[in-house]
């Protein structure tokens, strides 16, 4: 029996430390630990709810632009402000391109390494590789011309004994299984996909001024002016450079992105039995079809309970709570209680050991996450709760591509309860939503022909048009997951602010019953080759795609201000 | 295999295709945005292509990673990739393929190899609350983390607000006792802060190159900023300085004023108080900015801007100095009594404060050693 310790785990966003029980080769037991903590909650309290979305959106830089989003959403909600069409419009493909984005990001630069042996791309024949791109996908780069040159990029980097970021990894592990050239076309494509997320995030600088963290988000609706006839807001000629940028990304997504994880997972089918969480799913559902409040989702939300999509039920946020137990904050009721976020309370009360430390005590609190739960279940949310929900609802673009890629690996909808579901879904939803972009082009578009230049409601800007006091609630599925944001409002200031993040509902401890959050559960039962090198356990932790920063930030009402400290 | 009748540069420029005048043509525009002489670009050339190899590593502490991904964004992308393999980044959890021990190797070895040679670059507020417990890697707090990797550093660069000045964790209340680098590090030397939330990719770039070419930092205001990046107010060189100075101004967002470009004064726009090369620089590969698209600026490359440039949509009182404007109107006369005093006691201290850093660099005494 040894304990195997990851911190840091790298490849995320944040501080996240794994600590595992491993016996006979296989993790028996596993505790996940956020270890930073900001306290974002209590800063935002006595502020003016407009500027609320640029403080929350600095929880991460990562997810850049979702709590932007969820924050306008809950203030909204709260005072009453119903942001016009075209709002709505740029704010689907503010969002859409940070999901797809993301999503390429995490599967080439944050999660490939874990399946890719960048050592063993060393050996590939080019000419071979080149064969084997062809026989994959259209995309043009193939040529063993430019895997030679890619290689010849490798050798540099390993005889100048430099590796820089690629040094003491898992080379040579033996859980690596991708034959040579299969290494070199992903190597290719690792620094093919550095190149194009520069280059496609160019959508948030023309709809939001830069990334990350764009600046055009506002309550009410959104502060880039749209005009046919005017060079300082959005007109035909912006608009067509965002839907050129939109068509790049299609091509690269389905020729490369969706290839590559077709190739690659074969080799890796026994991933399709690792790494499952408890089987409760929860999506809130995203992308308005139309500006209503209620108008149906391109991703439909709903819940699942213990694998069953034969019965997805509607989602009821009433039935979420917060529990502390194993987390270094206090409830005036104690640990036992689950809290709603409305009646949210985070006293940080650290009493883990004293840093430097070797192991934190994980029979009692042992992380700066709490631990949400759903009708008192852990619910693992991101891409392949959203993908399971619409597919059980027969979303038809979604089951058609779930269906493919199951047909293309011969397997059936169990497999999708996996470390290697989760990366299938990913995929499969950057190509659903990436397909939907255009139609959000074609909606502005048609809005400026039509003469509607309306881009924010402005009858609600001014505070002296809200109530007294009034409470809201935003939702967002976030690349991550599903992320709410619940505000109260007294006087024009918030009184209180409360997060519960994708990464929180995923990356949490153990509650007041004992259950395990979904990494927890996800790790037990992976094999583990060699404890010193911990290679398996990073492949399911990084196929939820941790971000800590964004799990971490709490501290309300309750909490404790420690310093008051001068910075310049 | 390196050839050594050629520069390493070559070669790599050559691996990725880029023609010899593509990477001068690079060295011309990093002379521009570092205020230099067109002539200095063949300098600039072969200093980079003679530079040994620095090693950097990166910290992220409280932080959200936007630096990072700034960095990752940073435009010209061929050329300046092989800016950014000149230089071995031997640690940065974000990037990097180890994990755990591994990975506390990687920057253990760094700092004990290149011991006082390094780069580091640090993201994120230091917590001091808790005994450090509000950030630890590796078991380790951000605090130790720090001191020990600055103290072996020939230089530290603070990458955004936080880092800088504390950023968005030392807002008020500052619930975890959370510092700026040079707070958190008393004795850190050669300290340069580049400030903004995040900083612009561009402008690490551009600092590096002018590490490798000089083999110096560049000249910093009072705030360790660059001058480079952060010697003018975004209010004189915005593209909608005109309209300010015509008493054209934005009054409602999708308004005509605010659809034709007009200036975002009265929306509460903080570039006549924010020094930082967003106007003539832009983002994302000079696509736009954020004043560009339609918001005000909202002070962020400014110390404690979250709690002095709030509410960010209020204006800015009349400050001397800044030109003719409107009269001010409700808004505007309420935010004299709170945020105007505030900013006439910082304008006033800034200018006392950069005209003594000059006294001081004019007499030698400006850059530590």
């Amino acid at each position: 029996m040894s304990r195997v310790v990851v911190d840091p785990v790298s490849r995320i966003e944040g501080h996240l430390r794994i600590e595992a029980q491993v016996e006979d080769g296989v993790v028996r037991e596993a505790w996940s630990s956020s270890t930073m903590f900001r306290g974002i909650e209590i800063i935002l309290k006595g502020r003016d709810p407009r500027d609320a979305w640029a403080f929350a959106q600095r929880i991460c830089g990562v997810c850049t632009t979702v709590h932007a989003i969820t924050s306008i959403r809950a203030v909204e909600n709260a005072i009453g402000a119903v942001p016009p069409p075209n709002a709505e419009l740029v704010r689907n493909l503010v969002m859409s391109a940070q999901l797809v984005q993301d999503h390429v990001i995490h599967f080439y630069h944050l999660h490939a390494l874990d399946w890719v042996d960048i050592v063993a791309a060393l050996s590939a024949d080019p000419q071979k590789t080149s064969a084997l791109a062809e026989s994959i996908s259209d995309w043009p780069r193939t040529s063993p011309r430019y895997f030679a040159s890619v290689k010849a990029r490798l050798e540099a980097l390993a005889q100048s004994g430099r590796l820089g970021p690629f040094a003491n990894a898992y080379w040579g592990h033996p859980a690596y299984r991708l034959p040579p050239e299969a290494n070199l076309m992903a190597v290719a494509h690792y620094l093919e996909a550095l190149d194009w997320q520069r280059e496609f995030i160019k959508i948030h600088a023309i709809l939001g001024g830069k990334n990350p963290h764009p600046q055009s988000f506002l309550v009410g609706g959104m502060a880039v002016p749209i005009d046919p006839n005017e060079q300082a807001s959005l007109n035909v000629g912006s608009l067509e450079q965002v839907r050129k940028l939109i068509q790049g990304a299609r091509q690269l997504v389905s020729q490369v992105y969706i290839p590559d994880v077709l190739a690659v997972a074969p080799f890796y089918a026994d991933w399709a039995g690792h790494g499952a969480s408890a089987g409760h799913y929860l999506a809130y559902g995203e992308y308005p079809r139309t500006p209503e409040p209620d108008a149906p989702r391109v991703l439909p939300g709903g819940v699942i309970r213990k694998r069953d999509l034969a019965n997805v039920e509607p989602v009821d946020t009433d039935k979420i709570t917060e529990f502390v137990t194993h987390s270094w904050y206090d409830y005036e009721g104690g640990d036992g209680e689950g809290r709603h976020p409305t009646r949210g309370e985070t006293a940080p009360n650290y009493t883990g050991p004293a840093p430097p430390y070797e192991h934190l005590n994980v029979e009692g609190k042992y992380s700066w996450l709490k631990s949400p739960r759903y009708d008192g279940l852990p619910m693992e949310v991101g891409p392949l709760a959203r993908m399971l929900v619409a597919y059980a609802k027969g979303q038809p673009r979604v089951k058609a591509l779930v269906d493919h890629v199951l047909g293309a690996l011969g397997v059936g909808p169990a497999a999708l309860h996996s470390t290697l579901g989760r990366i299938a879904a990913r995929a499969i939803e950057t190509q659903v939503v990436v397909e939907e972009m255009e139609s959000w082009v074609d909606g502005l578009m048609a809005n400026m022909g039509a003469g509607d230049l309306r881009i924010c409601d402005n009858s609600k800007w001014d505070p002296s048009t809200w109530p007294e006091e009034c409470s809201g609630a935003g939702f967002h599925e976030a690349p991550r997951g599903a992320l709410g944001h619940w505000v109260h409002i007294r006087n024009g200031q918030i009184a209180n602010y409360q997060c519960i993040v994708p990464s929180t509902w995923n990356a949490g401890p153990r509650d007041a019953g004992q259950q395990p959050g979904p990494y927890e559960q996800a790790i037990v039962g992976t094999p583990v080759a060699d404890p010193e090198q911990p290679l398996e356990i990073l492949r399911t932790v990084h196929s939820f795609d941790p971000c800590m920063a964004c799990g971490v930030h709490v501290l309300d009402a309750r909490g404790r201000p420690l310093a008051q400290v001068r910075a310049l | 295999m390196s050839d050594p009748k050629r520069g390493w540069l070559e070669v790599e420029l050559e691996h990725r295709g880029v023609s010899r005048r593509e990477f001068l043509g690079f060295c011309g525009t990093m002379a521009a945005a570092l205020s230099l002489p067109a002539t200095l670009a063949a300098r600039i050339a072969e200093a980079v292509e003679k530079a040994p190899k620095p090693t950097l590593v990166w910290l992220e502490f409280q932080d959200c990673a936007g630096n990072t991904e700034s960095f990752l964004r940073a435009s010209r992308p061929t050329v300046a990739d092989v800016i950014l393999d000149a230089v071995s980044v031997d640690y940065h959890e974000t990037i990097m393929a180890a994990a755990g021990h591994q990975a506390e190797q990687s920057l253990a070895e760094a700092m004990q190899r290149d011991h006082g040679k390094y780069i580091v670059v640090i993201e994120g507020s230091i917590p001091t609350g808790a005994n450090g417990a509000y950030c630890t890697i590796g078991g380790r707090s951000a605090l130790a983390i720090a001191r020990e990797a600055c103290a072996g550093a020939a230089a530290t660069v603070a990458i955004g607000t936080c880092a800088a000045f504390g950023g968005l964790p030392a807002a008020a209340p500052n619930p975890t006792g959370a510092l700026s680098v040079a707070d958190a590090v008393p004795d850190v030397k050669n300290l340069v802060n580049l400030s903004a939330c995040p900083a612009n990719g561009e402008n690490l770039v551009a600092l590096l190159v002018h590490y490798l070419t000089f083999g110096r930092l560049p000249e910093l205001d009072a705030l360790r900023r660059p001058l480079f990046a952060y010697g003018k107010l975004i209010h004189d060189a915005c593209e909608k300085r005109g309209h300010y100075d015509a008493g054209q101004y934005a009054e409602a967002w999708g308004d005509e004023g605010h659809r034709r470009g007009y200036c975002l004064y009265k929306m509460g726009c903080k570039g006549p108080v924010t020094h930082q090369n967003c106007p003539n620089l832009g983002w994302n590969g000079g696509t736009n900015w954020p004043v560009g698209c339609g918001h005000p600026c909202i002070g962020c490359a400014e110390p404690s801007f979250w709690d002095r440039m709030t509410p960010f949509y209020r204006h800015l009182p009349e400050i001397p100095g800044l030109g003719p404007h409107a009269s001010l109107d409700k808004l505007g006369l309420t935010a004299v009594g709170a945020v105007g005093g505030a900013f006439a006691a910082h304008t006033a201290l800034h200018v006392a404060r950069r005209s003594a850093d000059r006294r001081r660099r004019e007499s030698g005494g400006g850059e530590e050693s």
